[in-house]
């Protein structure tokens, strides 16, 4: 068990955003949340990533509270996370991006005279995620240049080049053209698999990838867990899908993506296309 | 290549400068290079880590002070150990009033600063005693490299040896400013500056490095204030008025503050335009406020933006 929330509630005044969430993440798993708008999403990635503390219930990672710990103490624990809106650094470099998260995971931050240019190690480490990422070819473009998929790409690459033991993905391909959602889910899930990530979680809105990649699904409903399951399992539960996913799924199961299920590893990271019918 | 040859030309320049241009232009380089100090600490925060202080004049208060009180109640007249005691006191008061200030942004990050610069100005004002009111203290002729420069007039002391040492203590500013906008610790001020929430989920302790950048540009303010006094000769509480700070914030901007020298070209601009427009116009704050408002309109990158497309990547984009 790499993170654990136990019956976590979470209030905005009178209103119950979290009402006694209870998940847990297994090493290896690539775990999808959804929910209609309002489910509590949001505020269930806040709490997990420690930006919000629980109003009740604890969230555990690696063992240890981290119950509004705040993200960069939760970064040096070993999670990262990127964002549902792109954030990037407007004025930076791609290359200079991914660097202020290598110089960040070593520790180089008060390093006051010392030479970033200079540094082999930082370079190199930066330039080796930009590659994984498909990026190397434009590490010197300022970022604010970059086409909105990139930037994207570049939010989760900066996330990845701490080197991660969990991440945490919120909606990674929203922004991104139907035609790209894919191979931008291949970059990422081949990425954890070359940095050793222990596990993926994704809140994300289009069920194609959603069915398309996970381990498992939790199902968020009104603050309250509404399913917790395979996506085949998910797929069969007719109340759930009218309730979550909105919609009947085509009658085929697309199979779950292999590459990070711990039978999968070292099979074939060849996508397994969704049969199910497209979101629209 | 063509960076490098614009800045030994500028070297070059400056060290040459006594030996050719009548004294009273030497004399008005020395401001330039005190302030020169002041704000590459001052960019420091600003152009890098996205702060504006509107109250930094604080800092050149407490340089300068430090000088005057030095020289004149203990009878420490060497430069350099002034300009560590500066460096010193500027850090003392700096450490907790950044703490304070930099858990804000933006506008209320410059009312907090200017808030600590109107207290200083008054304890300046009101400890008589120590300070010597508004009237202000002497700033007693400080001694280079242990000598005490005895044999030469005021103007061949600050046009000959004041000017040389402080042409090396702009340098040395320059060099170590260069290097830590440079260091993984300026890259992180930049990923702060360019997006706080996106800089702490990379685990850049957004208020530890705003809090070291601001100290930075405290010692750098304080180092600039003390050489400052000496050509004065008198330093007295409006160093450390508001209206001050809001001139090396002008300066800042009149240079550009997206670049390294920007904030030095500012200076040296500032200080000459000054200078002419008071010869020949008593109303110098009209010109500079109608100069301000154009520059922020049509050339908000400052005169080094404008110069940007023409210079090399390395001078303009620091």
């Amino acid at each position: 068990m790499i993170l654990e929330a136990r019956n976590v509630r979470r209030l905005y005044g009178a209103f119950v955003a979290l009402d006694g969430v209870s998940l847990s993440v297994r090493e290896g798993e690539f775990v999808s949340i959804i929910g209609p708008n309002g489910a509590g999403k949001s505020t269930l990635i806040n709490v997990l990533t420690g930006v919000l503390a629980p109003s009740g219930g604890s969230v555990r990672f690696k063992d240890r509270d981290i119950g509004g710990i705040g993200a960069v103490t939760l970064t040096r624990l070993g999670m990262a996370r990127s964002f549902q809106l792109v954030q990037i650094f407007p004025e930076l470099t791609v290359l200079e991006t991914l660097q202020a998260a290598v110089v960040s995971r070593l520790g180089l931050g008060s390093r006051f005279f010392a030479s970033l240019a200079g540094d082999g190690r930082v370079q190199r480490e930066a330039l080796e995620v930009a590659a994984l990422f498909n990026l190397h070819e434009k590490a010197h473009t300022p970022t604010r240049e970059l086409p909105q998929g990139d930037k994207k790409l570049l939010d989760v690459a900066s996330a990845f080049a701490l080197k991660p033991e969990i991440i945490l993905l919120d909606e990674p391909t929203s922004g991104v053209s139907t035609a790209d959602k894919h191979a931008v889910m291949e970059i990422l899930v081949g990425a954890a698999k070359r940095m050793g990530l222990r596990a993926i979680i994704q809140v994300e809105h289009d069920m194609d990838i959603v069915f398309g990649y996970s381990d498992r699904i939790i199902a968020l409903h009104q603050g309250k867990v509404l399913a917790d399951a395979t996506p085949a399992q998910i797929e069969a539960d007719a109340q759930v899908m009218d309730m979550v996913v909105g919609r009947r799924r085509g009658a085929t199961i697309p199979a779950p993506h292999p590459a990070l299920s711990p039978e999968g590893r070292g099979r074939s990271s060849k996508p397994s296309p969704p049969e199910g019918e497209r979101a629209g | 290549m063509r960076a490098a040859l614009i800045l030994v030309l500028v070297a070059v320049a400056i060290v040459a400068l006594p030996l050719v241009a009548p004294a009273y232009y030497v004399t008005l380089m020395l401001p330039f290079m005190a302030y020169g100090v002041v704000l590459l600490g001052l960019n420091l925060l600003f152009g890098y880590t996205g702060l504006v202080s509107f109250g930094h004049a604080l800092f050149i208060g407490i340089g300068a002070y430090s000088g005057a009180v030095l020289t004149t109640r203990f009878g420490m007249r060497q430069m350099e150990l002034i300009l560590l005691a500066a460096a010193l006191a500027a850090a003392v008061v700096a450490a907790p009033v950044g703490a304070l200030c930099v858990r804000y942004v933006k506008i209320y990050f410059g009312m907090l600063t200017l808030a600590f610069g109107m207290v200083f100005y008054t304890f300046l004002l009101k400890f008589y005693r120590l300070t010597g009111g508004d009237e202000g203290m002497r700033m007693l002729r400080p001694y280079l490299l242990g000598q005490s420069w005895e044999g030469f007039s005021k103007t061949a002391y600050l046009i000959g040896p004041y000017y040389y040492f402080s042409v090396a203590v702009l340098a040395l500013a320059t060099l170590l400013m260069w290097r830590i906008v440079r260091s993984p610790f300026g890259l992180c001020l930049r990923t702060i500056r360019d997006n706080p929430l996106k800089a702490e989920s990379l685990g850049v302790s957004v208020p530890r490095f705003r809090w070291y950048a601001f100290m930075i540009s405290a010692v750098y303010a304080a180092v600039g204030g003390a050489l400052l006094a000496t050509p004065t000769g008198n330093v007295d509480p409006t160093l450390a008025y508001w209206t001050h700070s809001g001139n090396i914030v002008f300066m800042v901007l009149l240079g550009g503050f997206a670049s390294f020298f920007g904030p030095l070209l500012g200076a040296f601009v500032f200080i000459f335009l000054q200078d002419t427009v008071m010869s020949v116009f008593p109303y110098w704050r009209l010109v500079f406020g109608a100069v301000l408002a154009v520059l922020v309109i049509f050339a908000p990158g400052g005169l080094m933006g404008l110069f940007a497309r023409r210079m090399p990547a390395e001078v303009s984009r620091g």
